[in-house]
């Protein structure tokens, strides 16, 4: 019974978010452009919610996240092309089927080098994800619909508001009961001290790599949503200052902090956007100037991160029992 | 086999000018254990005020080596008093942001067309070109300035820090920065010495980078440096010769990819490289190994 009620609770306000958006959808009150600001915005927080149970819970540095939400970006759009029509369960299976390529991906790369500790696994992802690069770059040299350099072409545009959204709660969802758990738990005792958690019977590089895992298989899946948004992909969406942006908004939001990823999340996409259509357009080139000047200031102020521990009310400890 | 040796010559000379980006990121590694991103750029500044003292005032090339020292060396020192310093007691994570924060700052700061401006500018030879051959062999004048410029500088760094007390004390703040500040070492002093020493070498980089590849651009710095951070771990990272010898292979797996392979895979193979290194030495060629106490 109790189960059922949290269950209840937690799906409310995802339908009312749903609902809401379906409204908006179909009146035609918000501007579509701002709509599909809106879509890559929970798509980004769902990619950073990944990086977050990587980094902020488990503690394991990585510059590489883009090379997952590529991954599963290509494979999804792969998948559906490939297999799908354009059916919403076929979609569905495609944004699994990202999802799936991505966290094996990261299961090999997770295998052979999270025996590496702090920045040394920064570096060798940071490796991974420029040679994930190269590949993307090659890759119509042994798939060809995959487009290599010239970028993928004819994808059907099927991310659609409902759909991202339901994602975001699905995976907030997933993810506060990850960290919840026993399982969580084992997570966060490795980033505060990996001894003593083993010395505690945790098996910390299973556990380690299940984390790794885990959080790239959310890559993967917003990696697919977000093919299916913008109905083109190209490698340099997938490169090394796309994995330093949802590092930076990991980082602002808070390590470990799930309210802070949903809010640096958001403020980060529509920032970037907003910045461009506040400053004249003489001043337009200014955007990337401003802005790593409030990422230092920020910093400066505040280098726990915006959200430092507090957490929203449906994240916190106990939430929903 | 003279096509094959041709190349080595060319990876040393790429290997050559990593090197000296390598070296700044692995002496900032030791003292203060910050990858500084901003390194990349502070080469490319490097390179821009290598092309203004020749272009606009004519300079000899030693005065342009010693403006571009210079200049960087001021710019890291600035940038670290500003941005890394406050930061210092925070968890490292913030002041790698503020490091790409610097970067991404500097990247586009200096692409406005108030100051170096967005395009492609070309690099003016300060010298006719002429080589030596010998055989199917040739090595131009320029490899030889860079292989001697670095050299020189590889053997005033390793003076600085061996032999004189300002090396002595960075030695001692990469061995335990506090303990260092309690037998009266200034750690401020000394961390600003090692940004502008690490930034003077990238200045030098820069120059030389602009006289080899005559075409500059606000972000050139972006993916030398992230391969010579690269050399500097696959070397050990906190290991002056590892540095060197890293971005000297990560020069060599680049020019023999492009000629033997394709140049579509050159940036992929230096990091498969570095991915194997690390698998079979966790902390680099050089590094040594730290046992973690509890």
């Amino acid at each position: 019974m109790k189960a059922s009620l949290s269950l209840v609770k937690a799906l409310a306000p995802l339908a009312a978010a749903t609902a809401a958006g379906y409204a908006l959808d179909a009146s035609g009150i918000a501007n579509p452009y701002w709509l599909q600001v809106f879509e890559l915005a929970c798509i980004t927080a769902i990619s950073a919610l990944g990086l977050n149970v990587i980094y902020g819970f488990t503690g394991l540095f990585s510059l590489g996240h883009a090379a997952f939400y590529g991954i599963g970006a290509y494979a999804a759009a792969l998948a559906l092309k490939s297999f799908g029509g354009e059916s919403q369960p076929a979609f569905l299976c495609a944004l699994l089927a990202g999802g799936a390529a991505a966290a094996l991906v990261a299961w090999l790369v997770g295998v052979s080098t999270l025996r590496l500790t702090s920045d040394y696994l920064g570096i060798a992802t940071l490796g991974f994800g420029i040679i994930m690069k190269v590949i993307f770059d090659n890759a119509d040299s042994f798939i060809p619909r995959l487009g290599g350099a010239r970028g993928m072409t004819g994808i059907t545009k099927m991310t659609t508001l409902p759909w991202a959204v339901v994602s975001l709660g699905g995976s907030f969802l997933v993810i506060r009961n990850l960290i919840q758990s026993s399982y969580g738990r084992a997570l966060v005792s490795i980033r505060e001290d990996e001894v003593a958690a083993g010395a505690m019977g945790i098996d910390t590089f299973r556990y380690k790599t299940a984390g790794f895992v885990v959080g790239c298989a959310f890559a993967g899946l917003a990696g697919g949503l977000y093919a299916h948004l913008y109905a083109f992909l190209h490698p340099s969406n997938f490169d090394f200052f796309k994995s330093v942006d949802v590092l930076v908004i990991v980082v602002l939001g808070g390590l470990g902090n799930m309210s802070g990823t949903l809010v640096a999340s958001f403020g980060w996409v529509f920032l970037l956007e907003a910045l461009r259509v506040i400053l004249p357009p003489e001043y337009i080139e200014f955007r990337w100037v401003l802005i790593p000047v409030l990422l230092i200031v920020t910093m400066l102020v505040r280098p726990q991160g915006l959200f430092g521990l507090r957490e929203f009310r449906f994240l916190r400890e106990g939430a929903g029992r | 086999m003279e096509y094959f040796l041709q190349q080595v010559i060319n990876g040393l000379q790429v290997g050559f000018v990593y090197a000296l980006i390598a070296l700044g990121y692995t002496m900032v590694y030791g003292v203060v254990r910050l990858i500084n991103f901003a390194h990349g750029d502070v080469f490319m500044v490097g390179a821009f005020i290598g092309l203004y003292a020749i272009e606009k005032f004519h300079l000899p090339l030693f005065a342009v080596f010693l403006l571009a020292t210079l200049g960087c060396a001021a710019l890291a020192i600035v940038v670290e008093r500003v941005a890394y310093r406050p930061l210092r007691q925070a968890p490292r994570i913030a002041s790698l942001i503020t490091a790409i924060g610097v970067s991404l700052f500097l990247e586009y700061f200096t692409s406005l067309h108030q100051v170096f401006g967005p395009n492609y500018y070309s690099f003016p030879r300060p010298f006719a070109v002429s080589s030596w051959e010998s055989g199917d062999l040739s090595l131009t004048n320029i490899q030889a300035i860079i292989f001697l410029v670095t050299l020189c500088c590889l053997v005033l760094l390793q003076f600085i820090v061996h032999r004189t007390r300002m090396g002595r004390a960075m030695r001692a703040v990469s061995f335990d920065p506090v303990t260092a500040g309690l037998m009266g070492v200034d750690v401020n002093l000394v961390i600003s010495i090692t940004f502008g020493i690490g930034a003077a070498l990238a200045g030098v980089g820069g120059v030389l980078y602009g006289i080899a590849y005559p075409q500059v651009n606000t972000f050139m710095g972006v993916m030398p440096g992230l391969k010579a951070f690269t050399a500097a771990v696959l070397g050990g990272i906190g290991s002056i010769p590892g540095a060197v010898l890293g971005a000297l292979i990560m020069g060599q797996s680049e020019t023999l990819t492009s000629a033997y392979l394709s140049s579509t895979y050159r940036d992929g193979i230096a990091f498969v490289i570095l991915i194997g290194v690390l698998l079979l030495r966790p902390t680099g060629i050089f590094g040594t190994a730290k046992t973690e106490k509890v």
